[in-house]
């Protein structure tokens, strides 16, 4: 159910601010969540000025930049510093996004960067995902046949027939947009959100996955589906690029038209 | 599914609002408003189905400036909500999704649910 106000123990509280040390005169401020689950005290805002001579372009540099040489004990994750790996995702300025891919030019006045949101916060920008990856494996995302392969070669498609599957095959599940969507915040026990919608419409339009009636089925229920509003906040927000929004409306089209 | 220990990271306070989603959380408190409207038009109904007395009672309460208030409100919802309702055909048709057309749609319906709302007032006196 939908809850507005956060639970008593998640209320953030004012944290420390890091100031640049003299000298320093391009400095940007960012302020960063903060959770230590050791202490177990509630959830802080930190700021560090960020000398940006000597810096990245890219938030995820502030942010190394910041653990390196200012408070070690900040916790993020992150990989490959290049938007294909999906570990960087967090909201930053409002949106969800990957670090890694967001310049900090395009940020006015100080960047506030929280976990992705309605999440549990294990340590700091680091959200627990278990619930996420355990809705992705409930849609089976993988090939399902009941023909056996032909002996000599692959199972084959057409141009045509792989360009359907390109484009939501290019998720890399950073979570960015289930997170981003308020369905999803107030129903996350029950509806599957955009993400695991995404990669379950790439193998519904699949030519060679043949079991579109059973994944079908599974998806015809007042909430894992059908609790997309069309808000369209994970298309908004998607740092790929991607459309899920709209590849939920074409699994709620299939629904419609496999019963005429 | 989630740990009671951990604490919740902050959702609704922190998000940036895209227009879409202002116009879909607007689409609900229309529908909403619109329930109430429908029994304030029955109780409309109704009075004027009790002769001038309570009529009367009514068109005073709703001549006054907050009643008032309310009928441009309810107009406005009624508006809204029917446009915005015809965008929603549309998406159900799987059209209009991408992100341009989305924010082009959601700027297009609110100024006309306010445009409709303006010639339906002026019509009226």
């Amino acid at each position: 159910m939908a809850e507005f106000r956060l639970p008593k123990n998640s209320r953030i509280t004012k944290g420390r601010h890091f100031a640049a040390a003299s000298g320093v005169t391009n400095v940007r401020q960012i302020a960063v969540y903060r959770y230590d689950p050791v202490s177990g005290d509630n959830p802080r805002m930190d700021t560090y000025d960020v000398d940006m001579d000597s810096c990245g372009p890219m938030v995820l540099d502030a942010l190394i930049k910041v653990k390196n040489e200012i408070d070690p004990t900040l916790t993020f994750r992150r990989s490959c510093r290049e938007g294909i790996c999906g570990s960087c995702a967090m909201n930053i300025d409002g949106g969800n996004t990957l670090a890694c891919t967001r310049a900090i030019d395009d940020v006015k006045g100080s960047i506030k960067i929280y976990p992705l949101p309605h999440m549990p916060v294990v340590k700091d920008l680091v959200p627990d995902l278990t619930n996420f990856y355990a809705q992705y494996a409930s849609i089976k995302p993988w090939l399902q046949t009941r023909t056996p392969p032909p002996p000599d070669r692959e199972r084959l498609q057409s141009k045509d027939d792989q360009e359907l599957i390109n484009e939501p095959a290019a998720c890399i599940l950073c979570a960015c947009c289930s997170t981003s969507c308020p369905s999803y915040w107030w129903n996350s026990d029950r509806y599957l959100g955009p993400a695991a919608l995404l990669a379950s419409y790439r193998w519904l339009v699949d030519s060679r996955d043949e079991a579109t009636g059973e994944r079908l089925d599974e998806l015809e229920d007042p909430f894992r589906l059908y609790r997309c509003h069309t808000i369209m906040n994970c298309t908004q927000t998607c740092p790929k690029g991607l459309n899920p929004a709209q590849a939920i409306a074409e699994t709620k089209k299939m629904l419609v038209e496999r019963k005429f | 599914m989630s740990n009671p220990q951990r604490p919740l990271s902050p959702h609704l306070s922190i998000y940036r609002w895209p227009i879409t989603m202002m116009t879909s959380i607007l689409h609900r408190v229309t529908g909403l408003g619109l329930s109430v409207g429908f029994i304030v038009l029955c109780v409309w109904l109704f009075d004027a189905a009790s002769g001038p007395g309570p009529y009367r009672l009514f068109t005073t309460a709703f001549g006054s400036i907050i009643g008032k208030i309310l009928l441009v409100g309810w107009s406005f919802a009624f508006f809204y909500h029917l446009s915005n309702g015809i965008r929603h055909l549309v998406w159900d048709a799987g059209r209009g999704f991408e992100k341009a057309t989305a924010n082009a749609s959601a700027w297009f319906v609110l100024i006309l649910a306010t445009l409709l709302t303006a010639v339906f007032w002026w019509i009226r006196s």
